[in-house]
């Protein structure tokens, strides 16, 4: 199988669904190669910085049959867009009694990690999950990143699909063809018996790479990643826990209102996985700070592989 | 061009129609058939209507929190909108958006709004999707003199003009942004002004004068559809009544002056008076329109009060598409 990068898979999958679906059109600031000479300007838009604008256009204009991608680059850049977002995307088709589709695709980067500070360091997916009408997409390998987003491009619903800026330059094997992960299904990454490790984007390597140290200890980890937020595969997360009796989950937002916090109720609230937990769930998050710059304050607020193994630890010593 | 008989009984027609569907539904509100908030479109009908008599209905507009009378210009059903308000199954939106968030995809109104603004960027979207689509629809954009304050104005006007929309902005200068007058809110009161900047056609028009919008529109309308970009129509007009009203009417805040020398520029007697003027208009014909016109609200109201509640089963239905 091929291995390229992260990047690259996104690129392959917005190229191959402009071929595949004439009603494709993409709009950004920039774009990386020359795709308006394969697609036309018309259908490769290269915009003015107007976020607010872009996000309502691709929603007015994925209401009247067309399919746009819109890249906001960074999701910082989005909340420039708040009101399209949150009183328009999240809610027109239900307001409206479900009498018409919009099926667009916002596209950003997010996560620390980098060195960019503050402002271009941000994980905000459950404030979009809190919105209930977006569907939300969160990859942690190429092909993943690949196959959901060609499943979010051809989704009829508006669609955020997160790509975890330290995830980037990753290199991984992606299937040939029409490679595509459908929304909605979280796929277990490594089997074990021990614990469950519930992690989002990069820290389902850093999970894994855990893991593998975890065993030569003699704990067996099940690594699992959910891949989409909205819709949560509930069901596979819970199963894995009622396995394992015991989770630890991982993310590089702030633990406050969080995808994590999300999860660990979606399992303490269901009776049977309830009484399966042998331990307290643990959540390993980035510090509740804005991240700061200097290396060595960004690395202390964000979570690190001794963090997830400390409470891995923690939850075993911790079972009944 | 001269109108004919024809299109200035329909205009008419539509005017009177705007006016006491929203006189109803005040009565509605304070009665308790209708919840939430209504922001009626009194005094401002012949923007509506001059506007959208010059659309088909491949054409689209977006709307505002004041949209019922753009929702019945651009050819919404009357009894569907009394359904949608009165919160039943036969809504438009099967009840779950009510007044704000009233929408007939199928004859091109995408949607009253709720957020001042915020239409703008949802119409310069259709007005892509007309362009891609390459059949001339063009897409008229309604907003009021406060959305003019809103940054949401200026991307959209700015990357329309950019792109060559086939679209027409249509300022509804009504005087007041909520209960804020125009020069609280503007350094300019023209809002046409704005147009300059982004390198558009920019008119002023007397906004209670149906003929003078319906010509304007013409120009704006006809530059979009060949795809020579967008235009910028400030129609200055009033709202009659309050901003908004829930339970009870709001008190008036505005000078008794200021208000009653906008009434005698009422754009619907000013119509009727054209159509006298002209002999196109005798007062048994204008009569039985009006008698025509309460006998359809009649029939809307009782249309929405038959209309069933929707089951609370349906709740999380339509959230998402297949």
């Amino acid at each position: 199988m091929r291995e390229i990068t992260f990047q690259k898979a996104l690129e392959e999958a917005v190229a191959e669904e402009m071929r595949r679906d004439p009603r494709v059109i993409t709009m950004g600031t920039d774009f990386t190669g020359d795709p308006i000479k394969e697609f036309g300007a018309a259908r490769v838009r290269f915009t003015p910085i107007s976020e607010a604008v872009l996000t309502g256009m691709g929603l007015g204009a994925a209401g009247c049959g067309v399919r746009p991608i819109v890249n906001w680059r960074m999701v910082t850049f989005s909340f420039v867009a708040m009101d399209q977002v949150v009183n328009q995307a999240s809610k027109i088709r239900y307001m409206f009694g479900g009498q018409a589709d919009f099926p667009v695709t916002y596209r950003c980067s997010t996560g620390g990690g980098i060195g960019l500070a503050a402002q271009h360091s941000q994980s905000p997916y459950s404030m979009w999950m809190h919105l209930a009408g977006l569907k939300i997409i969160l990859p942690s390998t190429p092909a993943d990143a690949k196959g959901l987003l060609k499943s979010a491009i051809r989704d009829n619903n508006p669609v955020v699909s997160f790509e975890c800026s330290r995830l980037a330059t990753l290199t991984g094997p992606v299937p040939d063809g029409d490679h595509v992960v459908p929304i909605g299904v979280a796929e277990v990454k490594r089997t074990g018996t021990d614990v469950t490790i519930v992690a989002l984007a990069y820290y389902v390597g850093e999970s894994l790479a855990v893991a593998d140290e975890l065993a030569r200890e003699g704990v067996s980890s099940e690594v699992l990643d959910p891949r989409t937020l909205v819709p949560m595969d509930v069901e596979t997360l819970r199963a894995s826990v009622q396995k394992t009796g015991r989770l630890v989950i991982v993310d590089e937002a702030p633990a406050t209102c969080s995808a994590a916090a999300e999860i660990a109720a979606l399992i303490v609230e269901d009776p049977d996985t309830f009484r399966a937990l042998k331990a307290p769930v643990r959540r390993v998050c980035a510090m509740p700070v804005p991240v700061p710059y200097s290396p060595p304050l960004e690395q202390a607020a964000l979570p690190s592989r001794d963090d997830i193994k400390a409470a891995v630890h923690g939850v075993l010593k911790e079972s009944r | 061009m001269t109108l004919d008989k024809a299109p200035l009984v329909q205009m008419l027609r539509t005017m009177i129609l705007i006016r006491e569907f929203d006189e109803r539904a005040i009565q509605l509100r304070l009665g308790g058939k209708i919840y939430g908030a209504v922001h009626p479109y009194v005094g401002q009908e012949a923007v509506a209507v001059g506007v959208c008599a010059q659309l088909s209905v491949t054409d689209r507009v977006t709307s505002t929190h004041r949209g019922h009378g753009h929702c019945i210009a651009k050819g919404a059903d009357i009894r569907r909108m009394m359904a949608e308000l009165f919160g039943r199954v036969d809504g438009y939106c099967k009840g779950k958006g009510g007044s704000m968030h009233i929408a007939d995809f199928a004859v091109g109104m995408l949607g009253a709004n709720g957020i001042v603004g915020g239409g703008l960027p949802i119409a310069c979207g259709a007005a892509l999707a007309g362009q891609l689509e390459g059949k001339s629809a063009v897409t008229v954009c309604f907003f009021g003199d406060g959305a003019a304050a809103e940054g949401e104005f200026h991307e959209s006007l700015n990357i329309a003009s950019l792109w060559k929309l086939p679209l027409v902005f249509v300022c509804e200068n009504n005087q007041y942004a909520a209960n804020n007058p125009v020069g609280v809110q503007h350094p300019r009161v023209d809002i046409a002004a704005h147009a300059a900047a982004y390198d558009m056609p920019g008119v002023v028009v007397d906004g209670n004068d149906v003929l003078a919008v319906h010509a304007a529109t013409e120009d704006a309308v006809r530059r979009a559809r060949a795809g020579e970009g967008p235009s910028l129509l400030e129609c200055k007009t009033y709202r009659w009544h309050f901003h908004a009203m829930r339970a009870a009417r709001p008190p008036e805040t505005r000078p008794a002056e200021e208000i009653a020398s906008w009434k005698a520029a009422d754009p619907i007697a000013r119509l009727e008076q054209h159509m006298v003027g002209r002999a196109l208009l005798s007062p048994d014909e204008l009569r039985t329109l009006r008698d025509r016109v309460t006998a359809a609200l009649d029939e809307a109201v009782a249309f929405a009060d038959a209309s069933p509640f929707p089951d609370p089963k349906d709740l999380m239905a339509d959230m998402f598409a297949q």
